[in-house]
């Protein structure tokens, strides 16, 4: 059975505090640049195009697209059974890490470009860990 | 750099390769260090440069005996010995040292005095990666090329002839660690180990070294063998989070170092004889293919299914069988590197014939960074 405290569990700095505040609440934060409009990710208090600290965060829709995966055979004592190591590409632009969840972990199953969503799964009291799913899918 | 200032002077890899349970990762450097400069005539005494990762620079100078003015501890994972390479060349046209020994070595496999690797759960990496479960390199370095596929039409089958490939090179190579003929079959239903990838398309794990030893080419024709001239470098770095490729169907850090050792280099790619390309996964000679300007994008499947960089083909590629069939002990760099010198000396067990130019081309972390050395058995 999945022992999910064997996931490893982020340890959030002054600068990625917002995210994991976020997360907590069910929400996506990105970041915006307010001089020259680049949305981007990892959160940085610096725009990575342009270096203006003239920054705000914002909540993403949380839409996006599956961009490219693994399905990883190795047994992980997190997982049963196989599962995607995934890449999804936001609505907003941004790429970011995550496993495809609430779909079968088949290639058949996790076509590249599908619409997926974000949902979020508590790890601890701090960090609830976003995930994504097929647009539609129940969680 | 200047196109053949620098000569490598010494090379070699551990006298053993592949299972070697008796000797901690230190001994390794140092067993390779002691091959190289029996290689080169020299004594530690004659060393002072330095430049290793994997180890410390420090470390690896005293635990040799070796006094150095000169010290270098890049690390970017695989391909750091290339960027030492580049870095020891400048080093010593600018007079801040005269000869550079450069060492890896590895107990990938049997793990004996050997740090372990785990992500600070602070970093980038470790927040907005790490969590998802990633199981190293076989399950991170692939995330790529299911995209690269659906842009190029490029084939698994394609994929698994890379592997297939290697194994006809690593047949003729007495310490490859495998050795027995493939087929494409062969590895498509080996055991799936992160799909598409199976077992025959991941590197080995093994234990091992190598060092190199670099000076002036003005010196160059007072050691023993035949010196091995530096003519192009370059390096770049990307992100060292995979998932924030620019673009997963090609390399920025790949483009922009061969692209700058080309230009150094001023040759083109006709004048290419042999070509390494860091094969930690299937996929990556494809990669380095196209990156480098050798074929163009989505055509390097093909170009390796036509046997162009097969035994007998024109541009003969990872000839000593590769990371997926000759060793891999997780900083492969250096045995690349090994393999160009190898081929420039005339001595590589599947020697090309009439070989003058060998490109050699490194991978660091999951697509994190990239260093290329251009070689010559003839100064420019």
């Amino acid at each position: 059975m999945a022992d999910r405290t064997k996931i490893p569990v982020p340890k959030p700095t002054p600068e990625t505090e917002h995210f994991w505040a976020g997360a907590r609440n069910g929400q996506l934060k990105l970041q915006r640049c307010s001089e020259c409009s680049e949305v981007y990710f990892p959160p940085r208090p610096f725009c990575p195009s342009c270096i203006s600290r003239n920054v705000e965060i914002f909540d993403a829709s949380g839409k996006g697209t599956l961009y490219s995966y693994v399905i990883n055979q190795r047994e992980h004592p997190a997982h049963d059974g196989p599962y995607s190591i995934a890449v999804v590409e936001l609505e907003e632009g941004p790429r970011m890490m995550t496993n495809i969840v609430n779909c079968e972990q088949t290639p058949e199953a996790l076509e590249l470009d599908m619409p997926v969503e974000v949902v979020f799964e508590p790890l601890t009291e701090e960090i609830s860990l976003p995930y994504f799913q097929p647009q539609g899918a129940r969680s | 750099m200047k196109p053949g200032s620098i000569a490598i002077v010494g090379a070699a890899e551990t006298t053993e390769l592949g299972k070697i349970p008796d000797l901690a990762q230190i001994q390794l450097h140092a067993d390779a260090a002691i091959n190289a400069m029996n290689d080169a005539g020299l004594k530690p005494s004659d060393i002072d440069g330095v430049a290793t990762a994997g180890e410390s620079a420090t470390g690896i100078a005293h635990y040799l005996g070796i006094t150095p003015k000169w010290v270098d501890g890049t690390s970017v994972g695989g391909c750091s010995f290339m960027l030492h390479v580049r870095h020891a060349a400048a080093a010593i046209n600018e007079g801040l040292c005269d000869t550079v020994l450069i060492t890896h070595g590895e107990s990938g496999r049997s793990q004996v005095g050997r740090g372990r690797f785990a992500p600070a759960m602070a970093s980038l990496s470790g927040q907005f990666e790490a969590p998802y479960c990633s199981m190293g390199p076989p399950t991170t370095f692939t995330i790529p090329f299911l995209r690269y596929m659906k842009e190029t039409g490029t084939t698994l089958e394609q994929l698994a002839n890379v592997a297939v490939v290697q194994r006809e090179w690593a047949a003729m190579n007495p310490r490859a660690s495998f050795r027995d003929p493939l087929t494409v079959e062969d590895v498509m239903s080996a055991r799936m180990i992160a799909y598409p990838f199976t077992k025959l398309e991941c590197c080995l794990v093994t234990d091992g070294g190598g060092a190199l030893i670099l000076t002036r080419a003005e010196r160059a024709k007072d050691f023993p063998n035949k010196p091995v001239y530096i003519i192009g470098t370059g390096e770049s770095t990307e992100t060292p989070m995979v998932s924030q490729m620019e673009d997963m169907t090609t390399s920025r850090a790949f483009r922009v170092s061969g692209a700058k050792a080309f230009t150094e280099a001023g040759i083109s790619h006709a004048d290419v004889d042999h070509l390494m390309i860091y094969d930690a996964f299937a996929h990556l000679p494809i990669y380095g293919l196209e990156d480098l300007g050798f074929c163009e994008r989505g055509e390097a499947g093909a170009f390796m299914e036509e046997r162009h960089t097969a035994p007998g083909g024109k541009l003969p590629l990872n000839t000593n069988g590769g990371g997926l069939s000759y060793m891999h002990s997780g900083m492969y760099g250096m045995y690349a590197l090994q393999e160009s010198v190898r081929q420039m000396r005339g001595i590589a067990p599947a020697q090309v014939d009439g070989a003058k130019i060998s490109v050699c081309h490194g991978v660091g972390g999951m697509f994190a960074a990239s260093g290329t050395v251009i070689m010559s058995n003839e100064q420019p």
